[in-house]
């Protein structure tokens, strides 16, 4: 398997502020990456670093094994599909698309076609004449897309492209660009701070955390085995356990995670763990009912399924749950 | 429930200063119409009719033995208009202020460009006051200042001197047309007095413009392949330029209608605006003068004309 993007202990300092601190990061080729984490973790940074936007200020950058230290954003092969899009507003959506080509002396005939051929893949065919300022929010991103598809990039950046984007047409989108992705066999680097995003759609995460990488694996490990307190609470809502739950519960870890889907308010069967406390709260989210269950001044969450009925405030319950849904942690 | 009720309007609102906003709340385009009448009436009335009146003239002639007004319509003024000497002044005039415009659009972008695209806090103040400054001092006092540093005995021969670089300065000089005795005589002195008093008139506007590109079109456009030269050349540019022509219209039209530089520093040949104040001071004749004034008005009106076709506003 090929490297497409390789950190090797890569820093970006603002002065004092370190957006990016010693990060080290492989993405193959042809994977779909996504940097997940909140505003001012360094995730964009990094992107833009891959971009060439910035340059690192210390650490190393490979992109498919050469140097990118030094290279400018326009003899990168890597193209971005910018945050709100950053289409051209003096151009039809046409030239816009063609803009990569034009500027690398493609012809004209020969860059209508590619560029028609762009827009027909996003779904937007026929739409080249009009103007940016013409088209809604959605069509945009999908202009965005196609222009930074059009000069068949080995990589492409994508930063947080659907932020602006409603829900139901973010969830289309997500499908789409996964099925993109796939047909294309292009590498993608995703950034987000939409946990739901990442897990959907990403081969891999890199959880971002003040410059670093918090944690970096597959959806479902870091989604069920946050390595740290930061990773839990991000990515999903999983309920952290304070120190002296994880004794009471035979831990030797500072911290635990559980999720509240992996817990039920009912006694404890077939060896699992259990524990109680009294309902502190509980709102009604649709599919589930989310119950608060206070243990011992610890709020511990639960998804209870909205079939079953939801105890009273106040009332005492015991939780159970699986021996292995409980996942020590380090302390971050 | 009801025993807590309160008036819809609180009591602080229910004066007659309440209702009077309540009513133009409810009428929007009234109080638009009361606010615009004033200017309206200012600008379409006084200011257009006077213009029209003005421009009337220019189709009277004037009787040449008694240097009355015939009040009869004619061509005869723009005939005497198009005579060789008056076309001189016409396009020496356009050729000024065209390169007038052209060098401060060449000098204003980079400083405009600083302006919008770096400079912060301090920097932008310092900006604004080195671009202000020189508007708030004296126009006559900045030219006759300019006409004392280009003067022979000025402070521009003395430094040409001391940098052992009046071959250079000679070599301009001998030059015909743009040369003369000394700067302050020359066309070339003209030119930098125009380029100096009306180069703030030209950043503002670039700068405006440049201030509202988003920074991510440039960085879009690196991305994208493209070199800065080709950035400049296909984004910054095309963007750049409904402030470019708004600039170019203060500079282009401010040149041809000033009477005062080319008076002060420059050859004894008129300019459009001389020509004007000779004809209807000391010549008394006011449909030339009328006439005159229609050149600029035209040439401006052409200019927009082809600025909207050749796609200058398309960026708005």
């Amino acid at each position: 398997m090929t490297t497409a993007v390789l950190f090797d202990n890569v820093s970006r300092h603002f002065g004092a502020v370190r957006a990016v601190d010693g990060v080290n990061l492989e993405i193959a080729e042809g994977e779909f990456f996504a940097m997940l984490g909140p505003s001012g973790s360094g995730k964009t940074t990094c992107l833009r670093l891959m971009a060439g936007f910035e340059q690192p200020t210390g650490g190393h950058i490979e992109i498919f094994g050469e140097t990118a230290e030094g290279v400018p954003p326009y003899r990168r092969s890597v193209n971005t599909v910018f945050q709100d899009y950053a289409l051209f507003p003096h151009l039809s959506i046409l030239d816009n698309v063609a803009y990569g080509l034009m500027v690398k002396g493609v012809g004209r005939e020969e860059r209508r076609k590619a560029a028609e051929d762009a827009l027909a893949m996003v779904k937007l065919p026929g739409y080249g004449t009009r103007r940016p300022g013409q088209l809604s929010g959605g069509q945009r991103q999908r202009v965005a897309l196609a222009r930074a598809l059009v000069n068949k990039p080995k990589v492409l950046l994508l930063d947080e492209p659907l932020g602006a984007l409603d829900l139901k047409l973010r969830e289309q989108m997500q499908e789409e660009l996964k099925s993109l992705q796939k047909s294309l066999g292009i590498t993608f680097v995703f950034v987000t701070h939409d946990q739901g995003e990442a897990l959907s759609m990403a081969d891999r995460i890199a959880v971002f955390n003040d410059g670093r990488i918090q944690q970096l694996g597959r959806p479902e490990d870091v989604y069920k085995q946050p390595k740290t307190r930061f990773v839990a609470d991000f990515v999903g809502s999983s309920n952290v356990l304070p120190q002296k739950l994880c004794q009471r519960l035979g831990l030797t870890a500072p911290f635990a995670s559980l999720r509240p889907e992996a817990i039920a308010i009912a006694q404890p069967v077939d060896g699992a763990l259990s524990l109680s406390g009294t309902v502190a709260a509980h709102s009604f989210l649709g599919a589930v009912n989310r119950v608060v269950v206070d243990v011992d001044g610890a709020r511990v969450a639960v998804a209870s399924p909205a079939a079953l009925a939801v105890p009273a405030l106040g009332s005492p319950v015991t939780i159970s749950f699986a021996a292995h849904e409980l996942h020590p942690m380090e302390d971050a | 429930m009801t025993a807590f009720a309160e008036p819809l309007v609180v009591a602080e609102r229910r004066g007659p200063a309440g209702r009077l906003s309540d009513f133009f709340w409810k009428h929007p385009h009234l109080l638009l119409m009361i606010m615009l009448a004033p200017p309206l009436i200012w600008l379409g009335v006084v200011y257009l009719g006077s213009l029209f009146a003005l421009l009337l003239q220019s189709f009277f002639s004037i009787d040449d033995f008694s240097g009355l007004i015939n009040y009869e319509f004619t061509l005869s003024t723009y005939r005497q208009l198009l005579s060789e000497t008056n076309l001189d002044i016409i396009l020496r005039t356009v050729l000024m202020a065209a390169t007038v415009t052209l060098a401060s659009a060449v000098i204003a972008f980079p400083i405009a460009y600083y302006a919008a695209r770096y400079a912060q806090g301090k920097w932008k103040v310092l900006f604004y006051l080195g671009v202000m400054l020189p508007l708030w001092s004296s126009y006559l006092v900045k030219i006759y200042a300019w006409k004392l540093i280009l003067a022979k005995e000025g402070i521009l021969t003395w430094f040409f001197e001391k940098l052992h670089l009046m071959w250079l300065l000679d070599a301009w000089l001998a030059l015909p047309v743009v040369g003369g005795n000394s700067l302050s005589v020359s066309y070339t002195g003209t030119f930098i007095v125009f380029v100096y008093v009306w180069l703030p008139f030209m950043i503002l506007p670039i700068q405006a413009a440049l201030e509202r590109v988003q920074g991510n079109l440039i960085e879009a456009s690196s991305d994208l392949g493209g070199t800065p030269a080709q950035t400049f050349r296909y984004v910054l540019f095309p963007l750049a330029l409904p402030g470019i022509v708004a600039g170019s219209i203060f500079t282009f039209s401010l040149t041809l209608g000033d009477y005062i530089i080319p008076q002060i520093v420059g050859s004894s040949r008129l300019f459009i605006g001389q020509a004007v104040y000779a004809q209807q001071g000391t010549a008394g004749n006011i449909p030339l003068a009328a006439a005159f004034t229609v050149v600029p008005i035209v040439i401006m009106g052409a200019y927009l004309f082809m600025a909207k076709r050749m796609g200058a506003f398309d960026a708005l």
